[in-house]
């Protein structure tokens, strides 16, 4: 009897050293992986501050001359301010509309590249991976890269802006929607199919019905993410306002209440797109 | 009476349907019939008619010839009489003058260029002469007063395009130029020209079975150092391609997305802790730092990119910078909602043993939200890498810089498609990596959930 109690405090005693042992290995491991990460990012920034025309403690100083330069222009040529918010409303709708007609063709184009790479609803199933692959470098691909070779094809403004955005999109949205896609129910395709219903028809009235709600949510998710695109792209050359922010800033010192205008503009845009994409997702989706 | 209502009820119920059903089929045509509009009225405010006019239909030609193959510049300097030979017209293309392609040949005082299927140049003093076979021979003479071009009958006009001062001829075999400074015939070939060692190496000269046997040979071709590390060096520094450079770069872009993403998860965590309802310490504070990331999200990475390259210059910390400040924004909102879904029975089991806030924080919250916030910031790093490559190219850094500038040159479109192929293998490579991290660090959680 005590020799079992015996031998059992004793496995008892083991096994809890062991535990201890494992947690302190586990802990020293989960430590220098921290250390290393964090030695790794130090030195990252050491290598990017060295590797950068100003050096970031000198430029932290003059963090805020731009903005304060900026906000002080714009409040003395405040009587300007309206006029100017009003003549680069043009430029701001067609940032817009290149980042809405972009989003409204990519999620065309990733729905259909969507369905035809889900199993159960594909019109080629053997094509399945291809289509996927195709997706897989439409969303690799930079916006900028097909937007600066278009502008060499086709000149500037607005529309190789459009193309390369809609590109980059249907890959995005495409890997989205194919998640929707894989959650669908494949009976109503089964029972669409069973009365002789084309692969049309079956996708139209028989998985689009289900997956609506959820693909229109994450292509507003997407719209914002384009508009902000859009306005980059315009920084290079693609029209709308990022072209006309970057006329306006390299009039220089002096001519920054036009600059000023535009940033009010971007932002205030940006942040009612943002509210009302997620006033519509929410309702959509429900919580999320 | 039962009958009748029932029935009655079915004829409610057959309208409801059918009206329900005219009802979406009317969305369904409306709809499509939307966005049709709004197409339309696209086309017109993008003024896609004129723009397809506009198109440089000859410029996409180029670039799609230039994509998979190279040119060969024969020029003459029509004021010293020099003649070179250059790959694409590069200094660092040129060929030695007692090493001319076998293609090119001095004859006396000419220098006979053969383009290949019986067409020929003949640069002799100021006239150049083009043999184009079944027609004739073209003559353009640089004179004082201009450039005199003489035709053969029957040679396709479309090829010709002559004023005064220019004469340029296009042809399937070659295209060449005579201006008052310089003549210049250019051969087409495929492929990336050099793109392993420039002309100046010997391995240059190898064909790949040389190659093969001089890296197990032991003759030593540059005194000194084995010839699998003269071969690597020559590659590491072939100044056409620049391969040590492009490879730096996609480091850059890298190191700039992984300070973006980290960087801004450091920053973000403590103060979605503040921005949490069931953290907060007090409501002004969540308040104010709900606002700041709607500001750092909203006020947008272009924005950002624009006023810190004022304060720290162009270069890849002012692009990780800009990164940081948004990604803070847009990770404090992700991982506040996530703290905000924690089960409170952990966060009470660990104080019922006695533990202070940060330690409650450490064991009864950071294991609950570290799948979340793992997860997120895996995803915005292979996003980021994409971010990357476009900041690069505002900010001037990384392979987004070198894809501009290769672009914005307009003639070395071979060295575009090497940086956009090399993009590509870049994302999908972070893509990769970043979801089997994922799987390594939390599971497969989407496997989960679907079950």
């Amino acid at each position: 009897m005590t020799d079992v109690s015996l031998g059992g405090t004793r496995e008892t005693d083991t096994i809890k050293a062991g535990y201890l042992a494992d947690m302190r290995r586990k802990r020293m491991y989960s430590g220098i992986l921290l250390v290393v990460f964090f030695v790794l990012l130090a030195a990252g920034f050491g290598l990017a501050d060295s590797r950068n025309a100003g050096g970031f403690w000198d430029g932290l100083s003059r963090i805020f001359d731009f903005p304060a330069e900026l906000i002080a222009e714009a409040i003395a040529k405040g009587a300007a301010l309206p006029a100017n918010l009003v003549r680069y409303v043009p430029a701001m709708i067609e940032t817009i509309n290149i980042a809405a007609v972009s989003t409204l063709l990519g999620a065309i184009a990733a729905s259909v590249l969507s369905l035809l790479s889900t199993r159960g609803f594909a019109r080629w199933p053997r094509l399945i991976g291809l289509f996927r692959r195709l997706m897989d470098v439409m969303r690799a691909l930079p916006e900028i890269v097909i937007a600066l070779v278009l502008i060499f094809v086709l000149g500037g403004g607005p529309v190789p802006a459009m193309i390369s955005i809609a590109i980059h999109t249907a890959g995005a949205l495409g890997k989205q929607f194919s998640e929707v896609n894989e959650n669908a129910d494949l009976k109503p395709v089964e029972g669409l199919a069973s009365v002789g219903a084309t692969w049309m028809q079956r996708m139209w009235l028989g998985v689009l019905p289900q997956v609506a709600p959820n693909y229109l949510s994450y292509a507003l998710m997407r719209f914002e993410i384009n508009v902000r695109a859009s306005a980059i792209l315009g920084f290079v050359g693609a029209g709308g306002i990022g072209e006309e922010l970057r006329v306006a800033i390299s009039w220089g010192t002096g001519r920054y209440d036009a600059a000023a205008a535009i940033f009010i503009l971007l932002f205030l845009t940006i942040v009612a797109i943002d509210q009302l994409s997620s006033h519509f997702r929410h309702r959509l989706v429900g919580t999320h | 009476m039962a009958i009748v209502s029932s029935l009655g009820d079915i004829g409610a119920i057959r309208r409801a349907a059918v009206d329900g059903f005219a009802r979406k089929r009317r969305w369904a045509l409306l709809v499509p019939a939307m966005i049709l509009a709004y197409l339309v009225y696209i086309a017109f405010a993008f003024n896609v008619p004129e723009l397809l006019q506009r198109a440089r239909v000859d410029n996409a030609q180029i670039l799609l010839a230039d994509t998979v193959s190279h040119k060969v510049h024969v020029t003459r300097d029509n004021r010293s009489g020099d003649m070179t030979v250059a790959i694409e017209g590069e200094n660092k293309g040129t060929y030695p003058g007692n090493a001319w392609p076998a293609w090119v040949s001095r004859q006396g005082d000419a220098t006979v260029v053969d383009l290949g299927n019986g067409h020929e140049v003949r640069f002799e003093g100021d006239t150049l002469f083009y043999g184009v076979p079944n027609v004739g021979t073209v003559e353009i003479v640089r004179g004082d007063g201009g450039i005199e071009l003489s035709v053969p009958l029957g040679l396709p006009a479309e090829w010709v395009n002559a004023s005064n001062s220019r004469v340029s001829i296009t042809s399937p075999a070659a295209r060449m130029s005579v201006t008052r400074n310089r003549s210049e015939v250019f051969r087409y070939f495929g492929g990336w020209e050099l793109f392993f060692f420039t002309l100046d190496s010997p391995f240059h000269y190898m064909s790949w079975g040389e190659l093969a046997s001089s890296v197990v040979s032991g003759e030593q071709i540059r005194e000194g150092q084995t010839n699998l590390s003269a071969m690597l060096s020559d590659f590491w520094g072939n100044a056409m391609w620049r391969h040590s450079d492009v490879a730096w770069a996609i480091f850059e872009t890298i190191l700039m997305a992984f300070l973006g993403t980290f960087g801004a998860a450091i920053v973000a965590l403590p103060l979605a802790f503040l921005a949490a309802r069931n953290f907060s310490v007090s409501l002004l504070a969540r308040f104010g730092v709900r606002r700041l990331f709607d500001f750092l999200r909203g006020l947008d990475g272009l924005i950002w990119t624009i006023i810190l390259s004022r304060a720290f210059g162009p270069g890849p910390l002012t692009g990780s910078l800009a990164m940081l400040i948004t990604d803070t924004g847009t990770f404090g909102k992700l991982f506040s909602e996530a703290l905000e879904n924690v089960d409170k029975k952990q966060i009470e089991g660990v104080r019922s043993t006695g533990a202070n806030t940060l330690q409650q924080c450490r064991f009864g919250v950071i294991p609950q939200v570290s799948p979340v916030i793992l997860s997120q910031m895996l995803y915005y790093l292979e996003s980021n890498t994409r971010s990357a490559t476009v900041i690069g190219a505002l900010v001037g850094g990384g392979i987004g810089l070198l894809l501009t500038q290769a672009i914005q040159t307009q003639k070395d479109w071979e060295e575009v498609t090497y940086y956009v192929v090399l993009v590509l293998i870049m994302v999908s490579a972070m893509d990769m990596f970043s979801g089997w991290l994922r799987t390594q660090l939390i599971g497969n959680q989407r496997h989960g959930k679907s079950v």
